[in-house]
């Protein structure tokens, strides 16, 4: 424990050694103790209802538990099922299906709105900034009954103004899924938005400047002084959209659950759906595991390919 | 596009920033329509909500209401809509201020602190956030079931909310730009912990407290997975809750369900607006310098 404490320290000591060349062991562990004090509410929150769920997730992805409760340790039993269960793949299909378009999509749009408005005086601005995130503030309820109606066979006023009258934008297969990909982008855009603006109002002016004067045109300042500069906040919209997409719920809960015959079933709602509809919580948890793995693949992924870029 | 590519080829007129006057009105066309698209669901709420039910299901666009009526507002309030609204402010209101509370003091900890365990901690945290959230909902409504008996109360809401780590890290990165010299005069001064807290490190984050409680009032307001699991009886259903089921059984009953809409989103889209500012900054602050 002491060596511990020595170690965590001596860096420090090495960068600022007017701070810390006189702090003792005694005064070290005077400061564990209050941080811990200061510590101490945030993480009982956070172990018991997200440390501990995690757990809960994985153990009883390996018991049979259903309505009646738990009926007995099964092992891997539930996720041998599961690379069996064609709703799965279906699943599985649709979810990466969305996020492959929706995440591009989200990163590019959001980048050219962001590199369009950072400029422009500070009223057009956040108002175009405020626009582009009211479908987030707005909530994914209100959004979705929305487009609901405005997607309606008869009553809707897409099929009213392109004429195709009758047509069921959500009860067809081909269509289902494109709308709930369409609308999961203007909820998502919101966010990127505002990061590209305040990562594009960071990026050094002079150095822009300097690039112009030695005849740069536009393209070339973009991809080699503003783009570098962006970098981390495209690896942080890549990644949060991802997470965003892959979790993508009340939109298909609320518009099409999950069908036409599987259409927009992804893995997200199959959770839901083997929970709440089928009762069988030990299957659900491991369809949450695997869930969270796929996830943490796909960041590390992007990680890897952000950084050696 | 092919006006947009012959507007780019008339205009030689260029300016210091390489580009072009056509393609500036190109770009400001775009955003415009853009803008118009991401705004009309929102119109069509407020507008809809006013319209009566012979305007709803007519077969051909009706653009504004003609004879508006509250009606629908009406058919609303016989379901218990304002007991909805005011769970779901609850809900928001106590999870922001506990968020607030539990955040602030870890987040200095965090990162003006030297202790054991802090490089463990802190990976942990990021870890945590890269998981998806939703994962979790479903063994924590069993955990709120069987340990916390809290399953179907307003609490199995609030608490897990407070639990997630993104307002700690936020916290983390606000109490960064705390001079430790400050904090290390305070010290010198006699100050004790708590009192440095509350009198130094208090004031030079507010700020940062100001993006978090907005940020975490919307977010929570807007949490309709973890609603959905966690409460089931009507009296504790939250507005956006409450709409989604309504929906489910009366479908076809879109002025209500806009009126609906309207009550669930203008109160936080109020709130939102009022204090933009705090959120473009809260938002900006947990990723460029993460």
């Amino acid at each position: 424990m002491e060596q511990n404490t020595a170690a965590a320290v001596k860096p420090k000591r090495a960068k600022k050694p007017s701070q810390t060349s006189g702090m003792s062991r005694a005064l070290v562990r005077r400061e564990t103790i209050s941080a811990y004090c200061f510590l101490a509410p945030a993480l009982v929150f956070f172990v018991a209802f997200v440390v501990i769920p995690m757990f809960i997730c994985v153990f009883y992805s390996l018991f049979d538990y259903s309505l009646g409760g738990i009926n007995g340790f099964v092992g891997l039993d539930n996720y041998i099922q599961l690379f069996q269960d064609p709703v799965f793949h279906k699943g599985l299909i649709n979810t990466i299906i969305i996020v492959l378009v929706a995440v591009p999509a989200v990163t590019a749009f959001s980048l050219w709105v962001g590199s369009a408005i950072y400029r422009m005086n500070a009223f057009t601005r956040s108002f175009f900034r405020c626009v582009f995130y009211l479908p987030v503030v707005t909530g994914s309820v209100a959004i979705t009954v929305v487009w609901k109606w405005i997607l309606d066979p008869y009553n809707g006023i897409l099929n009213q103004l392109i004429g195709t009258n009758g047509y069921n934008w959500l009860g067809e297969g081909k269509t289902a899924l494109a709308c709930i990909i369409l609308i999961l982008f203007t909820t998502s855009i919101g966010q990127p938005i505002v990061l590209y603006v305040a990562a594009l109002g960071n990026v050094d002016n002079s150095i822009i400047e300097a690039a112009q004067v030695d005849g740069a045109t536009k393209l070339q300042v973009f991809w080699k002084i503003k783009w570098p500069a962006i970098m981390p906040t495209t690896l942080y919209v890549l990644v949060i959209t991802t997470i965003n997409s892959f979790q993508c719920f009340a939109l298909i809960q609320l518009m099409t659950r999950g069908g036409p015959m599987n259409a927009t079933m992804t893995i997200m709602y199959q959770v839901y759906d083997s929970a709440y509809r089928l009762y069988d919580l030990g299957y659900a948890n491991a369809i949450g595991v695997i869930l969270a793995i796929i996830i943490a693949i796909f960041s590390a992924i992007q990680f890897k390919v952000a950084k050696t870029d | 596009m092919s006006a947009n590519t012959a507007t780019k080829k008339m205009n030689k007129h260029v300016d210091l920033t390489g580009t072009s006057t056509g393609y500036k009105v190109f770009v400001v066309i775009v955003l415009i329509l853009v803008s118009i698209f991401f705004l009309f669901p929102l119109y069509w709420i407020v507008t809809g909500s006013f319209k009566p039910q012979l305007e709803i299901t007519s077969r051909v666009p009706i653009w504004f209401p003609m004879e508006p009526t509250t009606d629908n507002y009406a058919r609303l309030f016989e379901h218990p809509a304002f007991l909805w609204l005011f769970n779901i402010v609850f809900i928001s209101g106590m999870a922001m201020v506990l968020t607030c509370i539990t955040a602030s003091l870890a987040g200095y900890a965090l990162a003006k602190k030297r202790f054991i365990g802090r490089a463990v901690l802190f990976t942990i945290i990021i870890c945590a956030m890269a998981l998806p959230k939703q994962v979790i909902v479903i063994p924590l409504n069993q955990e709120m079931t069987n340990i916390f008996h809290l399953n179907d109360t307003l609490w199995a809401v609030i608490l897990p909310t407070v639990g997630w780590p993104f307002g700690v890290f936020l916290m983390k990165q606000f109490a960064e730009t705390i001079p430790t010299e400050i904090l290390e005069a305070a010290r010198v001064d006699g100050a004790g912990e708590l009192r440095t807290f509350m009198t130094v490190v208090l004031p030079m984050i507010k700020p940062g407290i100001g993006a978090l409680a907005i940020f975490t009032f919307v977010n929570t307001w807007n949490d309709y997975f973890l609603q959905l699991v966690m409460l089931n009886s009507e009296e504790v259903w939250t507005l956006p809750l409450g709409i989604a089921k309504l929906q489910g059984e009366m479908s076809s009953d879109f002025g209500l369900i806009m009126a609906g809409a309207a009550l669930a989103s203008i109160p936080i889209i109020v709130v939102f607006i009022a204090f933009q500012k705090y959120f473009t900054q809260g938002i900006a602050m947990g990723a460029v310098k993460g």
